[in-house]
């Protein structure tokens, strides 16, 4: 299912004392099964994109296709895209509201209409998916670690079968192991469940590991969409748009400097391990 | 300039319990945040705390502010003891503490107005409350934003006006608690480069609870929590030497790190707890240098 | 629309209006609505039209901003308008199916609409120019007498700062948490009334828990920076009147008098 932008644009607060462009002339293409890095510092448009693709904001100019159908166009179904493109929000806190994980799952698929045996079903299903137990049914959302409440919140949207994820920042406020957790989980169903996923970010280290395609936003616009390789090369203009190429890159630019005849596209730690063995062994 | 050789920090098994009360009052179950904790920090130093969430790491942050008081052991905080009523504003004004949403300690809707709060409740004369005032917010180069709203700043600037609000109460010693984990790449560059500064210059004991190991590689000692108790505790190099402990932590090390200790594993003799790209290139021209000779 | 309320949100700026002592704003708002009511007729509204444009202009607050607090109220307004359109009793003017319109009717309409809608940007101009936290001293300075009968003015003034400092937050935070919920198919719009009380569970229970969280964030963060309620407290800024503030004063007391005299004099009133 690809959706594609064409010319978008988005003026915030238009006509009053804040006007400002959150989104300038994005055109866009996003394939069947792609998992893509959607990576901008805080403010460079990333969330009010992914909102659009979701029918949660109105462009001010442009339009967007999903199956080659303009969302906007009269008679499209929100509830349908909503099937489609699931989006997950920042802090799991602003969507779970119910007393029990399985009901609050229930939520969305409920909303589209399903019976409530198929809403069960799904519900059950997604649960499975993100890695939680039958024992987990009937706790509070609550009462959950950080890392579970996200992934309550990642199957609300997934028990809606949505053929895109689009993540806002899963990994935000994480430690460690309970990033990579959640990385992990994100591959995996991309993976297993065949869908296209969109991962929002500001940390390239995330992105590096998982993604096969990044898009930078800066001030409303695209600035780079490549290869992470691609991306990486740009790093002292990354960093001037308040972000920073994964330290490998940085190891790998500087190893170039001293003249070692490595390939400086390498950007997670085994890549880089590779490549350096590689070149020390042809030595 | 400043006598290094006086704790400012003494604490020690510090045993604390978040109680949970049934419906009648009682204590219903006792979940165990510090384990007999013990944290001496010398003054003018720079501490980092590491643990993944729930480790116990905020609530002993707590504690040197006095917000939390040791259910069991003793806590000095410059010389007083923490449970000792008639001091705690005397310890809240010397240990000040930065949180982590900047969105929730800021107080006032004018940036400057924010600073001055800390001040007022200690009754500073209101000329010296300007006068702190702009001396903290120009600390954190954020002086030209004195007369701002915070809900227009970056999450970086917040967290730098919510440091100044801290300094202007002119503290011996700062606690930050993940000042870093809400904020983008450069908001955390931002918020790490102002306290080391502050360190440096102006000789405040930091103590910095992160999860983010590339912001402690500069620190004079690094504390690993886990389950309520310390169980690492060293400079940053001897910490990050033990890459498959911290791994076993939940916690990682900085990229670079990992780097050189896998290419350890694969044969490479190179040392352990390379800290920065500039060591690791170093490091890696000497071994190419040694298998050049060799050839 | 969460985002068209601009009553009790400040527009930062060094005009003479902002450094004005906040108690003579709160005197001078009072003294706007007072003559609004005491004074109705064109000749009045004339006279406050001019003083309210001339305020603005000083304030050099942009007047769309302004207008924007209108906007939130419209339905208010064009309830009330209607009512005592339609509902005041008196000389038929129009009469059509079962509704009539006096002339009575329509002047109160007429009355109400300007009185509520410069009520409303008279507020603004005061809340848009004065930070939550001076109109808060303000009040809290200007009721020190009800401290003697245990009226905790500080606590409340204190609580009414933060309260507005946490408005736009709160909003945002509103807003985003029903972006989330729509994402999940919540339809906050359709049904009747039941359906949508019930709708806004999920709106209402996640938006408690944040704000619980924050408060308890903030009082937290209050502590840490020793905070312990009004006693012993200095302030950043004292109010201290200046020249300004008593030649305010005096502005006031002309404005009266001209209201005054123009109703003596030079009434212009509804030619109905």
């Amino acid at each position: 299912m690809p959706i594609r932008i064409e010319h978008l644009s988005y003026i915030y607060g238009e006509g009053t004392s804040f006007e400002k462009k959150a989104l300038d002339d994005i055109s866009l293409e996003i394939g069947d099964g792609e998992f893509i890095g959607l990576i901008g510092h805080t403010g460079s448009g990333k969330s009010t994109l992914i909102q659009h693709l979701n029918g949660l904001n109105k462009a001010s100019s442009g339009r967007i296709l999903v199956d080659g159908e303009d969302i906007r166009s009269e008679g499209y179904s929100l509830k349908k895209l909503r099937g489609k493109v699931g989006l997950v929000f920042q802090y799991p806190e602003y969507q779970l509201f119910e007393a029990e994980v399985l009901k609050d799952v229930c939520f969305g698929p409920h909303n589209q209409g399903l019976s409530d045996e198929e809403v069960l079903a799904r519900a059950k299903e997604a649960l499975a998916a993100v890695g939680l137990d039958e024992s987990y049914y009937e706790k509070s959302p609550f009462d959950l670690s950080g890392g579970q409440k996200r992934r309550v919140a990642i199957a609300g949207i997934l028990a809606m079968k949505p053929k895109v994820l689009v993540l806002d920042e899963p990994t935000a406020g994480m430690d460690p192991k309970g990033r990579d957790e959640i990385l992990a989980l994100l591959k995996e169903l991309h993976e297993s469940q065949n869908i296209t996923v969109i991962l929002v970010s500001h940390s390239m280290e995330d992105v590096a590991g998982c993604v096969s395609r990044i898009i930078v936003l800066d001030e409303g616009k695209i600035l780079y969409d490549d290869a992470p390789s691609g991306v990486f090369r740009h790093a002292r203009e990354l960093e001037k748009v308040g972000l920073a190429a994964p330290q490998m890159t940085y190891v790998m630019q500087a190893l170039l400097k001293d003249g070692w005849d490595v390939n400086a596209d390498a950007s997670t730690v085994p890549q880089a391990r590779d490549e350096i063995l590689r070149v020390l062994n042809k030595g | 300039m400043r006598k290094k050789n006086r704790n400012i920090i003494e604490g020690q098994g510090i045993t604390y319990n978040y109680l949970h009360y049934d419906e009648d009052g009682k204590v219903d179950s006792a979940q165990l945040a510090l384990d007999h904790v013990d944290l001496d920090v010398e003054a003018g130093q720079f501490i980092a705390i590491l643990g993944h969430n729930g480790s116990g790491k905020s609530t002993l942050a707590k504690q040197i502010n006095a917000l939390l008081l040791p259910g069991e052991g003793t806590l000095y905080v410059d010389g007083n003891d923490t449970r000792d009523e008639s001091k705690l504003w005397e310890i809240r004004q010397c240990a000040g503490m930065v949180f982590q949403n900047p969105d929730n300690q800021i107080i006032a809707s004018v940036v400057e107005e924010d600073v001055g709060f800390g001040p007022e409740n200690m009754g500073v004369p209101t000329k010296q409350i300007w006068e702190r005032a702009e001396r903290a917010l120009r600390a954190v180069d954020m002086w030209k934003y004195r007369g701002s709203s915070p809900n227009r700043l970056s999450g970086g600037q917040k967290q730098r006006v919510a440091i100044a609000g801290v300094i202007a109460m002119l503290p011996k010693c700062i606690v930050l608690d993940e000042p870093t984990a809400m904020l983008d790449p450069g908001g955390r560059k931002e918020v790490i480069e102002t306290v080391r500064e502050l360190n440096r210059k102006e000789g405040i004991t930091v103590i910095l609870i992160t999860h983010y190991m590339e912001e402690v590689i500069h620190a004079d000692r690094v504390i690993v929590m886990d389950s309520a108790k310390v169980v690492m505790t060293g400079t940053p190099r001897e910490i990050f030497s033990q890459v498959e402990k911290l791994r076993e932590l939940r916690l990682g090390v900085p990229q670079v790190t990992e780097l050189a200790w896998e290419l350890k594993k694969a044969g490479l003799p190179l040392p352990d707890g390379i800290l920065t790209i500039e060591e690791f290139t170093k490091a890696l021209d000497r071994v190419r240098g040694r298998s050049g000779a060799e050839a | 629309m969460l985002k068209d309320i601009t009553l009790g949100q400040y527009y930062p700026g060094t005009s003479i209006i902002h450094r004005l002592d906040p108690r003579v704003k709160l005197v001078g708002t009072l003294v706007f609505i007072i003559s609004l009511f005491a004074f109705g007729s064109i000749s009045a509204y004339i006279v406050a039209t001019a003083v309210l444009v001339i305020v603005i202009r000083i304030s050099e607050v942009p007047p769309k901003f302004m207008l924007k607090g209108l906007r939130a109220i419209f339905v208010l307004m064009l309830i009330t308008a209607l009512f005592n359109l339609f509902l005041t009793p008196g000389t038929v003017l129009v009469r059509f199916w079962k509704l009539t319109i006096t002339q009575e009717g329509l002047r109160m309409a007429i009355h109400m609409a300007f009185r509520l809608s410069y009520l409303i940007i008279g507020s603004s101009v005061m809340t848009l120019t004065t930070t939550p936290n001076q109109l808060t001293d303000g009040l809290e300075t200007g009721l020190r007498g009800l401290k003697k009968i245990h009226f905790p003015v500080h606590e409340v003034a204190m609580m009414m700062s933060i309260a507005l400092r946490f408005i736009p937050i709160l909003m945002d935070e509103t807003d985003k948490i029903i972006r989330a919920q729509e994402a999940r198919g919540a339809d906050f719009d359709s049904g009747g009334i039941i359906k949508k009380a019930k709708a806004l569970v999920p709106l209402l229970v996640p938006l408690f828990v944040a704000a619980f969280r924050r408060a308890n964030d903030l009082a937290m963060a209050m502590e840490a920076r020793g905070y312990h309620g009004g006693e012993g407290r200095t302030k950043m800024k004292p109010l201290v009147y200046k020249t300004r503030d008593y030649v305010s004063y005096l502005l006031f007391v002309l404005y009266l008098i001209v209201m005054f005299l123009t109703r003596k004099y030079i009434k212009i009133d509804f030619p109905l």
